[in-house]
């Protein structure tokens, strides 16, 4: 019992708080180290991240989840088939500063089921689909906002006309925009999908995930 | 154990004969489990889950029965840390499954390699609120790393297998397959062979040999150089090359809760535990440090404080077979993505020279001078815990494991027995689980039988699992317990001393069990201390009890923990008492 055979024990002393040696540097509240003048804080963008999964009970189920849970900030989340039987394709539009689009990233990666998670850069090709119901009351100038935005009529009755529109998302935002002079009375939206462009793949998927 | 008969002369032929023959998803479970060398399960019967401990009637494996689903969950998760193995735990459904969530948590938290077997309704009630049915799937995806709906019985042995590899490989982590009734009691035949990775999970194995250059000149250009070893040091058995990393190059070696034992703390290079409760001089260099090697840590909260005023000096290096901890809480300067054990042998061979660092080092070493550990005890006071847990670290083996509940007891027996092995400290850290003590107590000395295994508990701790004295005690296990009793939920009694003004609220207990007297009704040996006189004797006596014991020890209700960093506060400026916060 060294320790214990001692008799004399003090307590906790030592320098007080105010006392002690101090660091020069600063992290900010993201844990990254910063030059104390200048106040480097994170400003959040806008991205879409592509995610190719394979199709197993549950797999949206996670990714949902773990947006929830990790409080990203998700702005839409789109999910179908791809040309792989078995395998599906997400898209995400999420708005984060830059080290919350990197943990997206990451975790995402952790999800079993996922198979490859990129970020689109390089101005991806990305379209969402919006179908509108306004009232019927002025049919004709319904029809020329329509064909402006090259939409197309679904549905048109005495009181009600429903289209849709495809596009990007500022074109769809101003369609709303458009049509919100006749009463909109409903709007169902399916957020973005996308894909890289040109010859760049969306997703690196070797041949065990075909 | 009833459930397991004594080995018989025709046992022993049925043995020679081989394996049982598969016939049932059930049985392709227990042969996963069997392929996977395991020896121990810890769980609970029940409805959905009995086609299962029907097949294991005729396995060698040993099952223990636990008081609470609970108790099998900690006592799963204490064998994994213990062992290195994934430890088992198994279920009913519902009520089973849903008692396990602690457990499981605390294992993904602490990323223990645990493997969580539940019992789930027959496939063709699932979804209908069947008897018994919990959507234990959705309820635990959050806290697994893997969980699986098995629904099929031909190959749910493979499921299990891979389950438990996956448990075990990469980032250690608790999985989960849930086993509806009917797929468990379905015709199986095949033998799942033994258990392999989805082939989709590739987890890193040796960083990137620039960046590991990169990182070396680092840290050998340092002046103020640390190593913030974490659980994962001791997770990828690194400890070794951790010792020949630090002495060769005299890095001074800082350690989280979880990475208690990586590095011996009587090591002159050890500056032990930094955080909310660690040692002053950790706490120091933690703040001043120009180059921090962080190996197998996330980060967390109690070990940063605010992250405003964490090593703000530090360039950081940071290893980590999870890329989604680099840069998560603490921005790398250096993310090295791989194994801790094979990284280190290769930051090992990148060295190019040792930082010249012997300032640092005197620093470091006036810093020990000036902030010992320590704590007065007047002699006509209660006794002090940080006496006892000392008292119990004298009389015990180097290499004796202490696992703990959560609490004001679990930070003295971190702040005062002197870790020198890995794999000795096995407490619930991220989670912070009260009631992880008696079940974990049971779980690590199953693990390592033939070690001195002490419990340090406190009374709201230990009141939260007792019950798993029972199993203690039908096990036969020799170990001790003490419960560092102060009447009282005592860290939040702290918090409420610091920061609510005094008001006691629901922290004290009025009335309290005496419990050595609980102790001898569960068939336990119970002890008593009420003074300093009576430590030693005590602690002589319960040691050398052959089966379970528990030490009531009275200690003084107004002892707080200290030193304290307060929650989201500056490491450098940790409190050595209450007037200091």
């Amino acid at each position: 019992m060294s320790r214990n055979q001692d008799t004399h024990r003090n307590g906790l002393e030592g320098p007080a708080p105010e006392e002690r040696q101090r660091p020069v540097g600063r992290r900010n509240s993201q844990g990254i180290r910063i030059d104390p003048e200048v106040e480097a804080e994170h400003e959040p963008r806008r991205t879409i991240i592509s995610a190719y999964v394979a199709d197993e009970p549950g797999t949206l189920a996670r990714v949902s989840g773990l947006f929830h849970r990790r409080q990203f900030n998700i702005e839409s989340l789109t999910v179908g088939p791809t040309q792989n039987d078995g395998y599906s394709r997400i898209t995400l539009v999420v708005e984060e500063p830059d080290p919350g689009i990197d943990q997206v990233k990451k975790q995402l990666n952790k999800v079993l089921p996922v198979v490859h998670v990129r970020e689109l850069d390089n101005e991806p090709v990305a379209r969402e689909l919006v179908i509108l119901k306004v009232d019927g009351d002025e049919p004709d100038k319904v029809q020329a906002i329509t064909e402006m935005y090259d939409g197309e009529t679904l549905d048109a009755g005495p009181r009600t006309i429903t289209v849709q529109i495809t596009g990007d998302e500022g074109k769809i935002d101003d369609a709303i925009d458009a049509y919100a002079q006749f009463g909109i009375r409903e709007i169902a939206r399916t957020g973005q999908a996308a894909l890289a462009r040109g010859e760049e793949e969306t997703a690196r998927v070797d041949e065990t995930h075909t | 154990m009833s459930d397991v008969p004594q080995q018989t002369p025709q046992e022993t032929d049925a043995a020679d004969a081989g394996p049982e023959d598969i016939e049932t998803g059930a049985d392709a479970v227990v042969r996963a489990l069997e392929n996977a060398r395991v020896e121990h399960l810890f769980g609970v019967q029940g409805g959905a889950i009995m086609p299962v401990y029907d097949a294991l009637y005729h396995s060698e494996m040993n099952h223990i029965t636990m008081a609470h689903e609970q108790g099998a969950a900690h006592a799963a998760d204490a064998y994994g840390i213990v062992s290195g193995e994934p430890g088992i735990c198994m279920a009913t459904s519902g009520p089973g499954a849903t008692n396990l969530v602690t457990g499981i948590a605390d294992a993904n938290m602490d990323s223990d390699p645990v493997v969580a077997l539940t019992g789930q309704v027959p496939t063709e009630f699932v979804g209908n609120d069947a008897f018994q049915e919990t959507d234990t799937i959705g309820v635990t995806g959050p806290i697994t790393k893997a969980n699986v709906f098995a629904n099929d019985s031909e190959t749910v042995g493979e499921t299990v297998g891979s389950a438990f590899a996956l448990a075990k490989r990469g980032r250690q982590g608790p999985t989960l397959v849930d086993l509806p009734k009917d797929v468990t009691k379905g015709v199986a035949e095949d033998d799942p062979g033994t258990p392999e990775l989805p082939e989709t999970y590739n987890p890193p194995e040796t960083a990137e040999p620039e960046a590991v250059s990169e990182a070396a000149e680092t840290i050998a250009s340092a002046d103020k150089p640390v190593i913030l070893a974490g659980g994962g040091v001791i997770k990828a058995e690194a400890s070794e090359e951790l010792r020949e990393f630090a002495t060769e190059h005299e890095i001074p070696v800082i350690t989280t809760m979880p990475g208690i034992g990586a590095f011996p703390e009587d090591h002159e290079l050890s500056l032990e535990m930094a955080g909310m409760h660690g040692t002053g001089y950790a706490n120091m260099a933690i703040t001043m440090t120009d180059c921090m090697l962080a190996i197998g840590t996330r980060f967390d909260d109690r070990l940063t404080g605010g992250l405003e005023t964490f090593a703000p000096d530090a360039e950081v290096v940071h290893v980590d077979i999870d890329p989604a901890e680099i840069s998560k809480n603490v921005e790398a300067d250096h993310p090295l993505i791989g194994d801790a054990k094979a990284v280190l042998k290769q930051l090992a061979t990148a060295m190019p020279r040792s930082p010249a660092a012997d300032e640092w080092r005197e620093q470091c070493q006036q810093w020990k001078d000036e902030y010992p550990m320590d704590y007065a005890a007047p002699e006509d006071e209660p006794v002090k815990p940080q006496y006892v847990v000392e008292a119990f670290d004298d009389a015990t083996a180097d290499d004796a494991i202490v696992t703990t509940g959560v609490g004001q007891h679990q930070m003295w027996a971190c702040q005062y027995w002197t870790y020198k092995e890995p794999r000795t400290w096995v407490s619930s850290h991220g989670l912070g689980a009260m009631g992880y003590g008696v079940p974990a107590t049971i779980g690590a000395k199953i693990a390592a039988p033939e070690k001195d295994v002490v419990c340090f508990d406190g009374d709201g701790s230990f009141l939260m699992t007792c019950q798993e004295l029972s199993v203690a005690v039908r096990e036969d296990l020799d170990v001790t317990i003490v419960v560092l009793n102060n009447a009282a939920i005592g860290m939040v009694r702290q918090w409420q001393d610091a920061f609510f003004g005094e008001r006691h609220m629901a922290s004290q207990y009025p009335w309290i069990p005496e419990f050595d007297t609980l102790a001898e009704a569960f068939g336990a040996r119970g002890f008593r201390i009420d003074t300093y006189e009576e430590v030693e004797e005590v602690v002589e006596e319960a040691l050398a009890y052959d089966g379970p014991s528990v030490v009531d020890a009275h200690i003084d209700p107004g002892e707080n923990v200290y030193p304290m960093v307060p929650s989201g506060g500056d490491n450098g400026q940790f409190a050595l008492s209450e007037e200091q916060l």
